[in-house]
C-alpha cells in the first residue's frame, strides 16, 4: 500500500528540477579482489605439486586455523560482539566428528557438515543468556565457557564417549585418513585438498551472506544498534544467528582439525587456544573477511616464532658472512626458545602498534597512498 | 492545506500520559496527525517532546492512553516492528552505521520492507536476488532524489554533518514509510542548510506523500513549513493550530517569553 503512495508521488513538482536515480552498481566478475582472490587459490592449489610432507601439513593446519578466525571475525568483526570462548565451539566441532567416526562409523567427511550443526545449535542457544551482555561482560561470559570446556570433556560421566583426560583416537583401524573413491594421493595431500574444498566453500557461503540483507542487519546492529532496531531489526534474532554461524564456522574448523590430527583431547581446546583464534583475527584483521589466511599464517607461526626468528637470523648472518660469529645453531635456538614468549609479546605489541586494523588495513592504508600518488 | 488531503488520522494519540517515578512528563496529550500534512511540535525544553517522541518509536511505553496508527494501536508492538507498520525516523545527532557506505545505509533502511533469512543469503537463492534487485532500485531512486551519487561508495562516518542527515533521511525513506518522524533535524546546521532542509521536508510530503511529524526547536523552520503545530509546556499541550493561530496564542507566548510579556 506504501508502495503505491510513493509512486502516485513520482511526479515532480515544477519547482525541483528532474532527478536521474543513480545507477546501481553492477558486480564486475574480474574485480581486482577477485582476481587476487583466484591467484590465492591457485597458489593453495599448487602447494602438495611442489612441495610435500611436512610443508603440507602445515598449510592444512593453516587453512584449518584460517577457517576458525574466518568464524570468529563473523561474531566479532561483522556483529561486534566479543569472544574469548571461540575454543569451545572448535571442540564441540572436534569431539561431534571423532565420536561420530570411532563410534558410530560415520563417514569422517560426513561428520563435517554434522558437526556445524552442531556447533551452530550450541553457539544460538549460548547466544540467549549472553544476549543481554555486552563488551567486556560478554568477553568475561564467553571466557567462562573457555574455562570450563577442557574439565565438561574430561568428566566421568560421558567418558564413555569423550575417552576422558585421554581423549580419542581416530582411524584406529586404518591408521590414516582413509582417501576416497581411489585417488593415487597419499592421506596428506588428500587432507589438505579436503581441507581446502570445505574452506573455500564455507568462505564464499560467509562473503555471500555478509554482503546480503542479513549481513547488513549484523553489521547495522555493530556500528548503531539503536538506529538499527529502529530500521526494523530484530536485535535478538540477528545477535543469536550472528553467534550461531560464528560458532558453526568454527566447528567446521574444530571437525576439520580432529581429522588432520587424527586425535582429539580437552587440553588441546584450552582458552589459550582461544586467545590465539583472537590474535589471528586481530593480525589479520577485524570485520576483514579476507584477512583470515594471513590470520591462519599467524596462528600457526606465532606459537613457533622462536624457531622462525632462529631461521631469520641464520639466514642474515648467511648473507653477512658473519655466520661463524654465532654460537652454534643448536645452543641459539635454545636460547630462543627460552626468549619465545618475549620475542611473541614483542611482535605483538609491534603490530598492534604499527598496523592497529590488522592486515586488512595495512592493505587498504597502502593502496590508498598509492593512489593519492598517482593521481 | 488542512483537510484538503482528507481528514482521516494517520496517527491518534490518545490521551497519552508519561509518568517517570512522580514526575509527569507527558500528562493527557491528545492530537492527531492527518494524511499527508506536516505537522510541526514545538515546546520549552522539558516540555515533553522527546518522551512522546519516543512513545511513537515504541522506546517508551505510556503510564496511560493510547497510540493509534492508521486505526490500530501500536502498543502491543516491540520496537522494531514500528518501521515495518510504517513509521520511519530520524535521530536528532545522527545515528547512522558509520563503517558502512552510504548506499549500505540506505539499503539497511529497506530492511522492514523486504524478507529473507540467513541460509537463503548466504546461498544466495533467485529469492534473495530478486529482493536484493529491488532493494538496489529503491536504494538507487533515493540517493538520486536527495542528490548523493558522489558520496554514495563512501563510509558515512566521514561525511559532513549536513550530508550524514540527508543520508538518514535516505534510510528513513526507504522502507516507503506513511509517517516520518524527524527529531529536531535542524539541530546543528547552518542557515543555508536549515532553508534546505524545509525545502526538503515539503518535497518528502509532496514528491513522496509521506505524512510528517517534525519535532524541532527552530521556530522560523517549524513555521514555515508546518501545516499545523502542536504546542507542548510541562507535559501539557497549550495550544494547537496554524502556525499563524499558534503565534497568536497568549498561552503560546507566555510559555516562550514569561508572563511578563
Amino acid at each position: 500500500m506504501t508502495q503505491t503512495v510513493h509512486t502516485n508521488a513520482q511526479a515532480p513538482s515544477a519547482s525541483v528540477p528532474p532527478y536521474q536515480p543513480a545507477p546501481a552498481p553492477q558486480a564486475k566478475l574480474l574485480s581486482l579482489g577477485n582476481i587476487v582472490s583466484l591467484l590465492v587459490l591457485a597458489l593453495l592449489i599448487a602447494i602438495p605439486i611442489f612441495s610435500e610432507g611436512f610443508f603440507v601439513f602445515q598449510m592444512t593446519q593453516m587453512l584449518v586455523y584460517a577457517t576458525a578466525v574466518l568464524g570468529l571475525n563473523l561474531l566479532t568483526g561483522i556483529n561486534g560482539q566479543f569472544s574469548l570462548g571461540h575454543s569451545a565451539f572448535y571442540a564441540i566441532g572436534a569431539y561431534t566428528c571423532a565420536i561420530l567416526v570411532e563410534l558410530g562409523g560415520v563417514n569422517y567427511m560426513l561428520t563435517i557438515p554434522i558437526a556445524g550443526v552442531v556447533a551452530f545449535v550450541f553457539g544460538f542457544l549460548f547466544a540467549f543468556p549472553a544476549l543481554r551482555l555486552e563488551g567486556i561482560y560478554l568477553a568475561l561470559a564467553t571466557f567462562a565457557l573457555a574455562v570450563a570446556t577442557p574439565q565438561l570433556l574430561k568428566l566421568n560421566a560421558i567418558s564413555d564417549w569423550t575417552g576422558g583426560v585421554q581423549g580419542i583416537v581416530m582411524f584406529q583401524e586404518t591408521f590414516d585418513v582413509p582417501v576416497p573413491f581411489g585417488l593415487p594421493m597419499d592421506p596428506g595431500t588428500w587432507t589438505f585438498y579436503l581441507t581446502l574444498f570445505v574452506f573455500a566453500v564455507v568462505y564464499v557461503l560467509a562473503l555471500a551472506l555478509v554482503r546480503s540483507r542479513t549481513g547488513r542487519a549484523m553489521m547495522a546492529i555493530r556500528d548503531n544498534p539503536i538506529a538499527a532496531r529502529s530500521m526494523g531489526i530484530s536485535l535478538p534474532y540477528y545477535k543469536a544467528t550472528a553467534f550461531g554461524v560464528s560458532a558453526l564456522v568454527t566447528g567446521i574448523a574444530g571437525a576439520l582439525n580432529a581429522i588432520v590430527i587424527k586425535f582429539v583431547a580437552p587440553d588441546s581446546f584450552t582458552f589459550i587456544f582461544a586467545v590465539l583464534i583472537l590474535v589471528g583475527m586481530v593480525i589479520g584483521g577485524v570485520g576483514w573477511l579476507q584477512g583470515c589466511l594471513i590470520g591462519g599464517l599467524a596462528m600457526l607461526y606465532f606459537p613457533n616464532i622462536a624457531e622462525v626468528f632462529d631461521d631469520i637470523v641464520l639466514w642474515v648472518a648467511n648473507i653477512g658472512g658473519f655466520a661463524d660469529a654465532l654460537p652454534s645453531g643448536n645452543e641459539m635456538q635454545q636460547q630462543f626458545i627460552r626468549l619465545s614468549g618475549v620475542i611473541y609479546g614483542v611482535i605483538l605489541v609491534l603490530i598492534i602498534y604499527l598496523a592497529p586494523s590488522g592486515a586488512g588495513g595495512l592493505l587498504r592504508a597502502i593502496a590508498g597512498r598509492i593512489k593519492r600518488l598517482l593521481s | 492545506m488542512v483537510g484538503a488531503k482528507g481528514q482521516t488520522p494517520v496517527i491518534s494519540i490518545q490521551g497519552v500520559t508519561v509518568k517517570f517515578g512522580g514526575i509527569v512528563a507527558l500528562d493527557s496529550v491528545e492530537f492527531d496527525i492527518l494524511d499527508g500534512e506536516i505537522l510541526g511540535l514545538i515546546g520549552p525544553n522539558g516540555a515533553g517532546k522527546t518522551t512522546l517522541f519516543n512513545c511513537l518509536s515504541r522506546l517508551y511505553t505510556p503510564t496511560s492512553g493510547n497510540i493509534a496508527f492508521m486505526g490500530e494501536s501500536i502498543l502491543g508492538q516491540p520496537a522494531h516492528r514500528i518501521a515495518g507498520l510504517g513509521i520511519g525516523r530520524t535521530f536528532q545527532n545522527v545515528a547512522s552505521f558509520a563503517n558502512l557506505s552510504v548506499r549500505d545505509n540506505v539499503r539497511i533502511g529497506a530492511h522492514s520492507d523486504t524478507r529473507s533469512n540467513p541460509l537463503f543469503d548466504a546461498l544466495w537463492l533467485p529469492s534473495v536476488r530478486r529482493e536484493e534487485r529491488k532493494i538496489d532500485e529503491v536504494t538507487a531512486d533515493l540517493i538520486g532524489w536527495l542528490g548523493l551519487e558522489d558520496v554514495a561508495e563512501l563510509p558515512v562516518g566521514g561525511l559532513p554533518f549536513g550530508t550524514q542527515k540527508r543520508v538518514e533521511l535516505a534510510r528513513a525513506l526507504a522502507s516507503h514509510p506513511k509517517l516520518l518522524l524527524l527529531d529536531e533535524p535542524a539541530c546543528g546546521l547552518n542557515h543555508d542548510e536549515v532553508s534546505e532542509l524545509g525545502t526538503l521536508i515539503k518535497r518528502i510530503r509532496d514528491e513522496r506523500g509521506v505524512t510528517v511529524l517534525l519535532v524541532e526547536h527552530h521556530m522560523s523552520l517549524v513555521m514555515s513549513v508546518s501545516d499545523r503545530v502542536v504546542v507542548l509546556n510541562f507535559g501539557e499541550k497549550i495550544a494547537e493550530g496554524t502556525p499563524d493561530e499558534v503565534q497568536k496564542n497568549p498561552e503560546v507566548v507566555a510559555a516562550y517569553l514569561g508572563d511578563g510579556h
